[in-house]
């Protein structure tokens, strides 16, 4: 017998009962596997013999287990996949005992389903944010990208599985995804939900709820012909995808010939389904599923806003060209029915635009050129019904204009509750140290207003530091930018007379002439700005709040005098979906009696999720224009949730990448803490010169600007 | 062969050939007719639009010598104007650009002319109204503009910060020629003549420009240029691959951001 030739299944059965003698029984023995395991190599064999028998000196039972799922195991996945699904329901079993371990081995396939994906699979959030941008290149109405098990659309969002592992590798997998995304995308640029036609023959019966699905068949069929006429590059991935996924085609392209020629719409594929009924459809591996009421909902609600978007519009050109707003006379009316004499559309011929048509805009007999957010709102009023019905085609009296209005207050200030929608909110990505990668969007961080409170305490912090504050004023009058007029220079506005006389006397004595003779006037301009981010975590309670707050009013005096631009936010938050920013004082708001009685309003909160803030004010801070871009966080301790997950080494780890994402932003950071074991992963996260710790809290507010006036001179 | 190069100053320079230019509106005769009536021009548009072109066609036109002058934030007035320069011993006054351009009758184009300093555009300002002088302060001379003199300015609206914005004491002096991007068919004949590449290919190029032009405040900050389209085209014409071309020319051009990158470049590869 050569070594590496298999074994049967009799030779495997006694090398198995030799490690499962305690586990077989009457009613048990070890037959049925060895038979399964002779169908494979003698490498294979071995490698379960082998770890038979180490997992046995643990429990033979799951040694047991092991070895009767094992050879389906290798069915499904390669011998290292399988190697790590027995470590994983060993770990189980060392952390959760011996029933968990037995239905991890006993759900091989889910392992190697989840194996497989985590291997080969795409996530979406790992890539809606190239596929959102894909997308809104295309054409038409941006759409969002949003996770749901079925691709479908709603035309203001495409959604898509959360994870993708048909295919064996993360780039076959993103065309996958992209082709997908391409199929709804294709519904709202093609016209699926155009003219309500779709809905229409549902709501009518003329299409039956069984047939939504033939209809798809077909529908797709249409897409794919305009995709192929206009995206020759997307044909290509589309049809190769089919072909590996889906088959070959059996015989439907000629049953569908006339939907496939350009200038058929939607209509076309209605009447196909009535000819095609009953046919078994077609596999299609990005086609997914139509959700008519999805459409429903967001159609009626879009429609509405958008036709008295509009119509306000409209009354807005009709001022522009009256000199007078339409229908003063009559605050309460909605539509003022005398302008649709004035009002008409134009259509042209325009191969670039879906339907070959494009619509102008005219006012009494003359085409306008409406502002670029009117002309966003027109496409998108023809991309849903094909052109602007003429009932659109009347000036917004005052009364819808108010009521416009009184809508768009309501709305910001829901968005400051953070209760409406997800405007106003700011989603950051979060770094995952473990995984060394984004999730992406993961922290949902809003600006909430600081209540100004009782400004005596600025009094008060004025008086304790009456002398402090005059002196770190002299030093930091020191610093501010003058005009200074630079000598012997080789460039300059003037001829710096002395350099001249000099360099006479010099050619006169036979030397070279230097070039140094002008004198050029040179503005110091400090050109700094300041994001000052104090921490309002529950921690800082009392006397560190307190300090907190002289040192921001004490460091605050010492800017103003200087002229650097500064702003202060308070941060804090509880959990990854509540984090918060506190503007105190904004870049563009003054330093005022108000401003100083926010500071005074500044109170302990809830968390400290540290990288989530560091993002949100860098970014506000990047947009300064600024040759000095300053982050200076006041802190009492280690970035921290409440989720645990956020302790400890994940927290620090995010901070650390936030920090290192604002320095590629052109932003130095600084800490100041009074954690006194600060020294211990301030270093790792902000650098080993850029922090600072203060043991003695009460001498935070003399450090804070000591340190600011070393760091910026 | 031998080339024999030429050396000349610009305000000697004067344009032979017509430069190719394809109007997109009437900016030509509006030139032409504020150029007869000693107005300066302010061109206003996007990067990469053809205003460095139109100028040197409208000074072929003109038969005007054409001093560009790009502006940066170090261009200071003397610059512009001129300075004292020491030579041999002595001290000697140096004309610049523009007192060049006034001298030789010529036409001066100050590009991007928000990025010079404040003071800078003050000096321009005699020169662009009914005066037409050049003071040169450190001389204590006007320099008095000749009846062909002609002052021009490029100014981008799309993307500079309201620091930089350009004065109302700057902007009513001119007369305002407005420029964008040419409509599909235009452009498509641009990018054609420009590069010689087949009309099948410089279709798709304009298309995959008005996909970028689409992600303009979405991500990015401005859309491709014709400038750029014109550039991909050359490369494609010298053999490199469509997509290979859009993502050299176009893409790494537009952005850094990683995400947006490789969306443009998926523009590009549904194209071709
Ligand atoms: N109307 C046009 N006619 C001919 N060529 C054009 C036209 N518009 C653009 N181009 C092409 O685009 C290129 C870029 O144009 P140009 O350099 O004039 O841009 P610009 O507007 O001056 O840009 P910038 O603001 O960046 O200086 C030109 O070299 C030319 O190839
Ligand atoms: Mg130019």
């Amino acid at each position: 017998m050569k070594l590496d030739a298999a074994l049967s299944a009799d030779a495997l059965e006694e090398l198995m009962e030799a490690y499962l003698d305690a586990a077989l029984s009457s009613r048990r023995d070890a037959s049925q596997p060895a038979r399964d395991l002779a169908a494979f190599g003698r490498r294979g064999q071995q490698f379960v013999l082998h770890w038979g028998a180490v997992i046995a000196k643990d429990n033979a039972e799951l040694a047991y287990q092991f070895t009767a799922f094992a050879p389906r195991a290798m069915r499904l996945m390669d011998l290292d996949a399988v190697e790590s699904w027995l470590l994983y329901a060993m770990d189980l079993y060392d952390k959760k005992g011996q029933i968990p371990a037995i239905r991890a081995f006993q759900q091989v396939a889910d392992f190697a389903a989840n194996m497989q994906e985590r291997l080969a699979g795409m996530a979406l959030e790992d890539c809606s944010a190239v596929l959102e941008r894909f997308v809104c290149g295309l054409n038409g109405r941006p759409l969002k990208i949003a996770p749901a098990d079925i691709p479908y659309t709603d035309t203001e969002s495409v959604f898509l599985p959360p994870i993708l592992g048909r295919l064996p590798d993360k780039e076959a997998n993103f065309r996958l995804y992209k082709a997908m995304a391409v199929h709804q995308w294709a519904q709202n640029w093609y016209g699926t939900w155009r003219a309500g036609l779709l809905l229409e023959a549902l709501d009518s019966g003329r299409l039956a709820p069984r047939d939504l699905a033939i209809f798809h068949v077909l529908e797709t069929f249409r897409l794919d012909a305009c995709i192929a006429r206009d995206y020759p590059g997307l044909r290509r991935d589309m049809t190769a995808l089919r072909l590996e996924l889906d088959g070959e085609d059996s015989g439907w392209r000629s049953a569908v010939d006339r939907l496939t020629e350009p200038g058929s719409d939607v209509r076309e594929t209605l009447r196909l389904v009535e000819a095609l009924r009953g046919r078994p459809p077609r596999p299609c591996c990005y086609r997914g599923e139509l959700q008519p009421d999805a459409v429903r909902t967001r159609l009626a609600i879009r429609s509405a806003l958008e036709q008295d978007r509009f119509r306000i519009a409209l009354a807005k050109m009709l001022e522009d060209q009256d000199g007078a707003p339409p229908g003063e006379d009559r605050p309460e009316a909605e539509t003022l029915p005398e302008t649709r004499d004035r009002l008409a559309t134009r259509r042209h011929e325009d191969p670039d635009s879906p339907n070959g048509v494009r619509f102008d805009l005219m006012l009494d007999g003359k085409p306008v050129a409406p502002p670029e957010d009117v002309i966003s709102t027109m496409e998108s009023i023809i991309q849903d019904h094909g052109e602007i019905p003429p009932e659109y085609l009347v000036a917004a009296g005052p009364g819808l204009y108010k009521r416009g209005l009184g809508d768009d207050e309501r709305a910001a200030e829901s968005v400051w509750a953070g209760t409406y929608h997800e405007d106003g909110a700011f989603p950051y990505d979060e770094w995952d140290h473990s995984r060394q990668h984004h999730r992406k969007g993961w922290c949902i961080l809003r600006e909430h207003p600081v209540p100004p409170s009782d400004p005596d305490f600025y009094y008060q912090t004025l008086r304790k530091y009456g002398g402090l504050i005059k002196s770190i004023r002299r030093t930091f009058e020191v610093l501010r930018g003058e005009d200074r007029l630079l000598k012997r220079q080789s460039d300059g506005e003037d001829v710096d007379i002395d350099a001249l006389v000099d360099a006479y006397a010099d050619v006169h004595a036979g030397l070279e002439m230097t070039d140094r003779l002008f004198t050029r006037m040179h503005k110091d301009e400090r050109n700094i700005a300041v994001m000052l981010m104090v921490d309002m975590s529950g921690s800082t309670k009392g006397w560190i709040n307190q300090a907190e707050r002289e040192a921001l009013i004490l460091l605050a005096e010492a800017l103003d005098t200087l002229g650097d631009r500064f702003a202060i936010y308070g941060f804090s938050g509880w959990t990854r979906k509540r984090c918060e920013a506190y503007p105190v004082k904004t870049f563009a708001q003054a330093y005022d009696e108000d401003a100083k009685a926010r500071i005074c309003g500044i109170a302990p909160r809830d968390y400290t999720r540290m990288g989530v803030a560091i993002r949100h004010l860098s970014h506000l801070l990047a947009e300064q224009e600024a040759r000095v871009k300053l982050l200076i966080t006041l802190s009492d301790g280690k970035p921290d949730d409440y989720d645990h997950q956020y302790r400890g080494e994940y927290g620090i780890e995010d901070t650390r990448q936030a920090l290192f994402e604002a320095r590629l932003n052109g932003i130095h950071a600084f800490c100041i803490t009074i954690d006194e074991t600060g020294a211990d992963y301030l270093p790792h996260m902000y650098g080993p010169a850029n922090y600072a710790v203060i043991c003695d809290v009460s001498k935070l507010p003399l450090k804070v600007s000591d340190i600011y006036r070393k760091l910026t001179s | 062969m031998q080339h024999v190069l030429r050396v000349l100053k610009p305000e000697d320079y004067f344009i032979e050939d017509e430069p190719y230019y394809e109007p997109v509106g009437d900016e030509i005769p509006v030139f032409e007719a504020a150029y007869r009536n000693s107005l300066p021009i302010l061109l206003k548009g996007p990067t990469g639009c053809g205003k460095t072109r139109f100028m040197e066609h409208m000074a072929w036109r003109l038969h005007r010598p054409l001093i560009t002058v790009s502006c940066h934030d170090d261009l200071t007035s003397s610059d512009l104007v001129g300075r004292f320069l020491v030579k041999g011993g002595e001290t000697i006054w140096v004309d610049g650009p523009l007192a060049r351009a006034v001298r030789a009758g010529g036409i001066c184009y100050l590009d991007e002319v928000v990025e010079a300093r404040k003071d800078t555009t003050v000096v321009i300002h005699p020169l662009a109204d009914d005066r037409r002088v050049l003071p040169m302060e450190k001389l204590g001379e006007l320099l008095e503009a000749p009846d062909t003199f002609c002052l021009a300015i490029s100014y981008n609206p799309g993307y500079q910060s309201v620091l930089k914005d350009l004065k109302q004491s700057t902007r009513q002096r001119f007369v305002a020629l407005e420029f964008d991007y040419p409509g599909s068919a235009l452009e498509q004949k641009i990018v054609e003549k420009e590069s010689g590449i087949a009309s099948a290919l410089a279709r798709q190029l304009v298309k995959f420009a008005h996909m970028t032009r689409n992600l303009k405040g979405q991500g990015l900050d401005e859309g491709a240029s014709t400038r750029l389209l014109v550039h991909a085209a050359k490369l494609m014409v010298s053999g490199v691959a469509p997509v290979v071309a859009c993502r050299s020319a176009i893409a790494q051009a537009l952005t850094d951001d990683p995400d947006m990158l490789a969306a443009v470049n998926e523009l590009g590869a549904s194209l071709f």
